[in-house]
């Protein structure tokens, strides 16, 4: 067996663990990564990228697919073409190459700030020790700082097990071919925004929640606009019912209603996104003894496990329960434990952490709901903008969502913003923005937006929330 | 007249519960703003707890003592206007009203009117905010920063709970937190986090190079062969003090000011006249010692680049003024690296001075091949008994190290003495 030594040894390269060991680095810490898979991890090999990459394909063929009055369909902007044909391979092909690109580059600036990359999967030792490989060539390295950065992994439904048919959202972003009938499990973000993208390259798509609404974690509002888009998509929704599993000959998903009324749904494929949840077993991790919080292992603030110099980082972790599993927050830690490795006094404290649902439309958040400002004690006021009133937005053929600001009562601090419509998830920016600076509704209100564009909507729901919107 | 609650406010992250160390105020009393209502403690720091409004004390919400939740009530006021909870039993549960007058969403907002200021930890407590447009934050609220503050404030390590902040809605500005710090915000070390016992694994390799290096030669050569001795005696420098004040206001424009060495230079010249084995540079290779009428006084400097030792040459052919000038060009030189060789090596006897730093007693080197060093303390007043009475007298320690080889300890003890009786009765120092 070889050994070897370094200061940060970090296992796993995915956006958390990649950006921790660039910063290290940076910051002229010996650093080692550990990799089974692939470098970006998730996010950049089978989520958010890949799944984007898709979703745009999905956009410009039903784009076609409409001037070319694919199903009845008519454009009203004078196009028309012939009826388009989608090669499934090249598509994937594509997406593949974005993918590369960015894994590639990824792995570039790994080099190039000096950090070693060592490829296998890890195995925890103790909490200063860590083999990679077997027999003769494993390799045991030893480290002062151990950041746990595992990501997670597609849940599996028991009576719907992973295989043959059944996919989860890995399998779904490399298709072969689209199959005829898909049944999605789960009308989460991903189900969701996977289901419409298959339905747009020509699937027929059923949709199966066990819980009464889509996108459970938004309120009815906000995902109203999707769910009606979903039923124009052609998508058929059920919601409130439970899937028991396949039928016997395996062609079809067997479902049971509120009502208790069970269903057959014939499927040529049926993809089980009903989450995620952190890879925390299975690698030596349980030996470590720390504090969890359920599947998660518990931080603080600063990223700490309870165990000294053990951090952790991502999807693996949480500092409160129910904190979002999201690239963004994993690459804001990991740049936060290599500077505090390096001595520099870092805290986690975002005021917000935003999250954006790539469906059509596009769902963004960032910070409060109104309903989550009340429970937390706040008096607050809300107001929503619609898209209807906003003349880029009817300019795009596209008069649906709104942009709806909360903020307290006595000082008019924002504390949260929502959006949906499409387009918005570039909004994220402007919202993130006016949380992290504490601005509040006069703040926006007072800012020229460019005209014409969607982010005027912003302005205008600060506006309306004092009592002065012009547009509406 | 209305009922104002005031609940036990959030101090700082993560701390859920505070134990009532001290009630400065009892039922019936009047309470102004800003006056401390009560004392609470946490694991690491004491915290007083103003009020933010005037009013007479109802009734205290806890027993010194008691451990508290925080946003639990503290106290209960009564107060003119409406007051911020409805009269009755205390409501526990409730979350604290803020105590800005809330403003109805269509009009303008002015900043918000509460006088509140954030509790600050003794024993710091800051002096009254200008008129503060910051609003007292509730139990388990995040004080609100932007980015660059909150980076700012790790930095410096100041807890953004306790900062008052002057901005829109309570918002904390970089101007806030120099007002903080200015006013003597408590900094690392009272307050609570995770993150001032951060353990630090980093190193510096300096190598020891140039006039370093040839301290560290120069040190260890002479503890290496000399056995020194150290020897420490008081000298009462009242009357030397006096003369010196009466020197320089007689003649400090013409001549320039004199400082106690110059006057400690004379007096080791003098007394070096009966001690010429400590006048003197000991060849032990060669085994011989070379006494010397000269006194070429090394004094000791400290310059940017590390101690150097200038030589005032034949210190026993120079007044006072002479001396001090000569001392005064010498030690600018050497600090800005600018002394000769020749003005560096010779010294017969050396003066270290740490007299500012303070201190009670040093062990000086030798300047081998030396075989004496003095080294001067601070002039301190101390009570001194004299002829029966305890009076105040200026105190100066004099430490001198002797190369035990040639100067017996005796005669060590003895020079000191005779330099001591020169200080002391400064008259001598000028009778031949």
């Amino acid at each position: 067996m070889k050994t070897q030594s370094t200061q940060l040894l970090v296992i796993g390269g995915g956006t958390g663990g990649y950006v921790a060991a660039i910063r290290a680095a940076q910051l002229g810490i010996a650093t080692t990564l550990v990799e089974g898979d692939r470098i970006g991890g998730t996010c950049l090999n089978v989520g958010c990228i890949p799944s984007k990459a898709l979703i745009h394909v999905a956009e410009e063929f039903d784009c076609v697919s409409h001037y070319a009055g694919v199903g009845g369909k008519t454009s009203a902007l004078g196009i028309r073409v012939q009826q388009p044909q989608f090669d499934a391979a090249q598509a994937v092909k594509w997406k593949d190459s974005v993918v590369q690109r960015l894994t590639h580059g990824v792995a570039g600036l790994l080099k190039k700030y000096g950090v070693q990359v060592v490829s296998g999967w890890a195995r925890i030792i103790d909490g200063k020790t860590v083999e990679v490989g077997n027999g003769a060539d494993a390799l045991r390295i030893s480290c002062e700082h151990l950041l746990l950065a595992s990501g997670s992994e597609p849940v599996q439904l028991p009576s719907l097990p992973f295989g043959g048919r059944v996919i989860s959202s890995t399998e779904a972003l490399s298709p072969t071919a689209i199959p005829k009938r898909l049944v999605v499990v789960g009308a989460g973000y991903i189900g969701l925004e996977l289901g419409t993208a298959y339905r747009k390259l020509g699937a027929e798509v059923t949709v199966i929640e066990m819980l009464p609404h889509v996108l459970p974690q938004y309120d009815s509002e906000l995902t109203k606009p999707v769910a009606t888009a979903l039923h124009r998509l052609g998508i058929t929704v059920h919601l409130g019912c439970k899937v028991l599993g396949m039928n016997a000959a395996g062609d079809a998903v067997r479902m049971q209603d509120a009502q208790g009324a069970a269903s057959e749904i014939a499927a040529d494929q049926v993809l089980v996104a009903v989450g995620r949840r952190p890879r925390s077993e299975g690698w030596g991790l349980e030996k470590l003894l720390l504090d969890m919080d359920g599947r998660f292992v518990k931080i603080d603030d600063q990223c700490r496990t309870s165990m000294r110099n053990v951090w952790a980082v991502g999807d693996l972790c949480v500092q409160i329960s129910g904190e979002p599993m999201l690239a963004h927050r994993s690459m804001a830690q990991g740049e936060m434990v290599a500077e505090i490795i390096a001595g520099h006094r870092r805290r986690f404290t975002p005021a917000a952490i935003p999250a954006v649902c790539f469906t059509d439309p596009e769902v963004v958040v960032a910070g409060r709901s109104p309903e989550e400002a009340t429970a937390a004690g706040d008096d607050c006021i809300s107001a929503q903008f619609p898209f209807a009133a906003n003349g880029r937005s009817l300019t795009l053929e596209s008069r649906e969502g709104f942009v709806r600001v909360v903020a307290r009562r006595d000082n008019h601090l924002i504390v949260g913003w929502q959006a949906v419509g499409r387009g918005v998830s570039e909004l994220a920016t402007a919202f993130s923005q006016s949380l992290e600076m504490g601005a509040r509704l006069e703040d926006v209100a007072g800012t020229i937006h460019a005209h014409p564009t969607l982010g005027e909507a912003v302005q205008e729901a600060a506006m309306r929330a004092l009592g002065h919107a012009l547009h509406v | 007249m209305g009922i104002h609650v005031i609940k036990m406010p959030d101090i700082g992250e993560g701390i859920a519960e505070v134990e009532l160390v001290e009630w400065h105020v009892k039922p019936g009393d009047a309470v102004v703003e800003d006056q401390v209502l009560a004392d609470v403690m946490t694991d690491k720091a004491t915290v007083e707890i103003p009020s933010p409004v005037s009013g007479k004390v109802l009734t205290l919400g806890g027993k010194v003592g008691e451990v508290m939740a925080v946003g639990t009530e503290l106290i209960r006021l009564e107060v003119e206007g409406a007051g911020n909870a409805a009269a009755g039993a205390p409501a526990v549960a409730a979350r604290a009203a803020p105590t800005v007058a809330p403003v109805p969403p269509a009009a303008a907002v002015k900043p918000a009117p509460a006088p509140a200021r954030a509790p600050a930890p003794t024993p710091a407590p800051p002096p009254p905010m200008p008129a503060a447009t910051v609003a007292q934050r509730r139990p388990g609220e995040k004080p609100i920063a932007p980015p660059s503050v909150r980076r700012r404030a790790w930095e410096l390590g100041v807890e953004l709970q306790f900062v008052p902040g002057s901005g829109a809605a309570g918002r904390i500005m970089h101007a806030d937190l120099d007002a903080y710090l200015a006013r003597g915000g408590a900094t690392t070390g009272t307050a609570q986090s995770g993150m001032r016992y951060v353990e630090r694994n980093d190193e510096q390799q300096i190598q020891v190079i140039g006039l370093r290096r040839k301290i560290a030669e120069k040190m260890q050569e002479a503890k290496r062969r000399i056995p020194h001795f150290t020897y420490v005696e008081e000298i009462d420098v009242t009357e030397l003090e006096a003369l010196r004040a009466r020197l320089n206001d007689t003649w400090s424009e013409q001549r320039g000011r004199l400082t106690v060495l110059p006057l400690l230079m004379r007096a080791m010249v003098l007394a070096l006249r009966a001690y010429p084995q400590i006048n003197a540079r000991f060849d032990d290779d060669a085994g011989v010692v070379t006494r010397y009428g000269a006194v070429h006084l090394g004094i000791a400097t400290q310059t940017d680049a590390g101690l150097m030792v200038p030589v005032v040459r034949h210190a026993e052919a120079r007044d006072l003024w002479a001396s001090a000038a000569e001392v005064a060009r010498l030690a600018e030189a050497a600090r800005k690296g600018k002394a000769t060789r020749d003005e560096l090596v010779g010294s017969t006897i050396t003066i270290t001075s740490l007299g500012a730093m303070g201190g009670i007693v040093t062990t000086p080197v030798i300047n081998y091949p030396e075989v004496a060093i003095v080294g001067v303390g601070r002039i301190v007043e101390r009570p001194v008994i004299r002829e029966g009475h305890i009076v105040a007298r200026k105190i100066m320690n004099l430490s001198s190290s002797f190369d035990h080889r040639v100067v017996d300890g005796a005669h060590g003890a003895e020079f000191v003495q005779a330099v001591r009786g020169y200080l002391e009765f400064p008259a001598t120092l000028f009778v031949e």
